[in-house]
């Protein structure tokens, strides 16, 4: 009896070691993934640059009643604080935060704080008009007001094509700036487009080479895996060769006349060539699970069903097919996951037609510099992924998903 | 002469064709190696039959070809004296076991034995009393709801010969069924598999490498060699008078001696053994001067006979004794040969011999059989 716990200690540091050579994985883990994953979430909730230049400006904008203008103590903070901003210089980040929430007024912030006096002339209400008529109307303070919001949702509404009136309720944006639900909609059906593909696709090819000779099999697996070993923008950019409109492909169909030479097909540049080129990326994640899962379906299976009396027909849908779903769904989800968020392909093939939601959380961080609003677009990519794979989960169980 | 009736003597020549009927049967993968060549073999409504054989002899091939699952290169497969040759798997009626059981990991038990039902348009009522009879059949009532998953080896194994019976087929074939279960249990399935063969009179063909479970199950077993018949014969026969010495060397313990042929006296011939001449039962046909092999088996030696009772009375050498329970088993050496085995039956008054003894032995000439030299047959490749 005494001995267990004994043996229990002496078992315990061992194992605690062995568990230590997974700490450089852990801090890589936390730093190239977790700390960048939970910083985007909080950067998409949390906007403090309005929030810490103007603190006395918000205050005094706290008790207005959004209908008139608010009172000369609102003017003379807003004054100071500009002037602060603009000696501080970030009246510029500021005056980028406001415009986001009301364009237009990117030039109104920045033009009042270099303009503005030392002292007022008369009231700073009538300094600030005198500047800028925009400080005579309710909605800038209003945009003011919300831009100062330290934790917010409006990156969220923003990105879902909502906005929030004065009033507080949420309305949709007016329609020439529906955007990004169009985008969203349209990532969606492509990536359940390309899935499809891919399954229609990879489905006959795995099953090829998970029941053909070692030796056939082998080589065959080797032509899938080839993609792996090229650089994607080398296969993409083959694709833009292959494609374009005096193309090998256009000049194949032309040259059998298929095609009239003045009728060229469009393939790319346009939601065909996201098509296309992303099929062909992602295939090898749907062969590879399914091609694992198939290789451990005895042949006697279709035999044993045959010799039961089932037609070809009938012994693959009742006994074959069954069988590689738990490959169909590890495939699927992860062609349907990397889809989702697919940026290089889309982006050079894909012209104005075949952009897809990475492209645009994309121009938002590099272009628009509206990190917020990327990181609210990103955060819904991710809540989406999630969602679908618990609902996955659910339907399927996870642990009969071989993600091999 | 036949001393041994067997029990299941051939039936008078019948009308009606034979259930399974192999004419000139021959498979090729490759087109040069033949992996079964001329195959001729009836199978009797009723009968079970074994394809008896070592590795690679060709006896999964011959099932495979009855199954429909391989074409033939040559010669023709008859059910009922029709050809199969464009009948497809589903549509010959025949009921499998497979090696590996085959059993659809993602259906319950039930589900698998109502599949054939299924797929032939059974309506459901009359599946699921199928389906109860058969599970009744192999003693697994109640077991219907689980998946093959949850059940042990010899579960299994009856569950893939309720599905290949469930259907009703008048002929099984059954590719080495035992061969993934321990001892015990293959024991018990040997059992099981010859009463429901009699329950149900169905025709089985079973394939096996271990001549043992033929022994004990088979009305007939078809000894295969390199894709060849050597012999077909109920078990007694095929013991007692193998035409064969592959089949005398296959089936039990023989004790084999390689002479030639000195002189042949009607159904006897006397062979030269090193300098002894022994007598046996010419079995194959040979003339004077042949090589070939006479067979013993070890428990018709007699130890120390009487003095001029056999034509076949030699000296030999007592190398060892093994006591074996039921009977002992002496190694000598005799007629020029090392390791020839007499078995002796353990009564009282044993003992008269001892290790290093010199001793006589001596057997009839009827137990001696005079077969072919064991090497490969004419023709063959090796």
């Amino acid at each position: 009896m005494s001995k267990a716990p004994k043996l229990a200690t002496g078992d315990w540091r061992p194992r605690l070691r062995a568990a230590g050579l997974t700490l450089p994985l852990l801090a890589f883990v936390a730093a190239t993934f977790a700390a960048p994953l939970a910083t985007m979430l909080v950067r998409s909730v949390h906007d403090p640059v309005v929030a810490d230049a103007l603190p006395a400006t918000l205050a005094a904008l706290e008790d207005w009643d959004g209908l008139s203008l608010p009172g000369e103590e609102a003017f003379a903070a807003a004054a100071r604080e500009l002037a602060r901003a603009r000696d501080e210089r970030t009246l510029g980040r500021v005056a980028g935060r406001v415009n986001r929430v009301r364009s237009g007024l990117r030039s109104v912030v920045a033009v009042t704080g270099r303009r503005l006096p030392d002292g007022p002339a008369g009231s700073w209400r009538a300094t600030l008009t005198a500047i800028d008529p925009a400080w005579a109307e309710v909605e800038s303070w209003h945009a003011l007001r919300t831009a100062g919001e330290r934790f917010t949702a409006r990156h969220y509404l923003a990105a879902l094509d909502l906005r929030r009136l004065p009033d507080g309720s949420v309305v949709r944006q007016e329609a020439d700036r529906r955007i990004h639900l169009r985008l969203f909609a349209r990532t969606l059906w492509v990536s359940l487009g390309v899935t499809f593909l891919c399954l229609l696709l990879g489905y006959p090819l795995a099953h090829h080479i998970a029941h053909a000779p070692s030796r056939r099999a082998g080589a065959l697996l080797a032509l899938v895996l080839v993609p792996f070993w090229t650089s994607l923008l080398v296969r993409t950019t083959s694709w833009i060769v292959l494609l374009q409109g005096q193309g090998v492909v256009n000049d194949l169909l032309v040259g059998i006349g298929l095609v009239p030479d003045d009728g060229r097909l469009a393939l790319v540049y346009n939601m065909t060539g996201t098509f296309i080129a992303m099929t062909h990326v992602l295939l090898p994640f749907m062969v590879l699970p399914l091609y694992s899962v198939m290789r451990a379906i005895p042949r006697s299976h279709m035999n044993a069903a045959t010799s039961l009396g089932a037609s070809a027909p009938q012994a693959f849908a009742r006994v074959y097919w069954p069988q590689t779903l738990p490959g169909v769904g590890a495939g699927c989800l992860l062609v349907f996951i990397l889809a989702i968020g697919y940026y290089i392909t889309p982006a050079l093939v894909g012209g104005s037609s075949g952009q897809l939601i990475s492209n645009m959380v994309a121009y938002h961080m590099q272009t628009s510099l509206n990190w917020g609003l990327a990181a609210a677009l990103s955060a819904i990519i991710l809540a989406c992924v999630l969602g679908l794979y618990l609902l996955y989960d659910r339907v399927a169980g996870a642990e009969r998903a071989s993600l091999a | 002469m036949v001393r041994y009736l067997s029990m299941m003597p051939n039936p008078a020549p019948s009308r009606h064709p034979p259930h399974v009927e192999f004419g000139g049967v021959s498979k090729s993968y490759d087109g040069r190696v033949l992996a079964v060549r001329d195959l001729n073999l009836a199978v009797r409504r009723g009968e079970f039959l074994s394809l008896l054989g070592p590795s690679g002899s060709g006896k999964t091939t011959i099932l495979m070809m009855l199954a429909g699952f391989e074409t033939l290169t040559s010669g023709a497969i008859r059910i009922d004296g029709r050809s199969v040759h464009a009948l497809p798997p589903r549509r010959r009626g025949i009921g499998m076991v497979f090696q590996d059981y085959a059993l659809f990991p993602h259906m319950t038990v039930a589900k698998n034995l109502s599949f054939p039902l299924e797929v032939r348009g059974i309506d459901p009522a009359r599946q699921s009393e199928l389906v109860d009879r058969a599970l009744a059949l192999v003693r697994l009532e109640g077991f219907g709801g689980r998946r093959p998953g949850q059940l042990s080896g010899g579960q299994r194994q009856r569950v893939a010969i309720a599905r290949a019976l469930v259907f009703e087929p008048e002929l099984v074939l059954m590719d080495e069924p035992l061969g993934a279960l321990d001892r015990h249990l293959r024991e018990e399935m040997q059992y099981e598999i010859r009463r429901i063969h009699r329950t149900l009179g169905v025709t089985i063909v079973y394939v096996t490498h271990d001549q043992q479970e033929a022994m004990v199950m088979s009305d007939r077993i078809a000894v295969l060699r390199d894709g060849m018949l050597e012999q077909a014969a109920p078990p007694e026969a095929l013991y007692e008078e193998p035409e064969r010495s592959f089949v005398a060397r296959f089936i039990g313990e023989n004790n084999r001696l390689h002479g030639r042929v000195a002189k042949i006296r009607d159904e006897l011939c006397e062979v030269r053994v090193g300098d002894e001449t022994v007598t046996g039962l010419r079995v194959v046909e040979c003339s004077e001067g042949d090589r070939v092999t006479l067979s013993i088996r070890p428990e018709r030696v007699e130890i120390q006979p009487e003095a001029g009772r056999y034509t076949n009375d030699f000296e030999a050498h007592l190398e060892q004794i093994t006591f074996v329970g039921d009977h002992l088993r002496l190694r000598m050496e005799t007629c020029g040969r090392e390791g020839f085995i007499a078995k002796i039956p353990n009564v009282l008054g044993q003992g008269r011999v001892l290790e290093g003894d010199r001793i006589r032995v001596g057997w009839t000439p009827t137990d001696c059989r005079v077969l072919d030299h064991g090497g490969p047959r004419e023709g063959e490749g090796e």
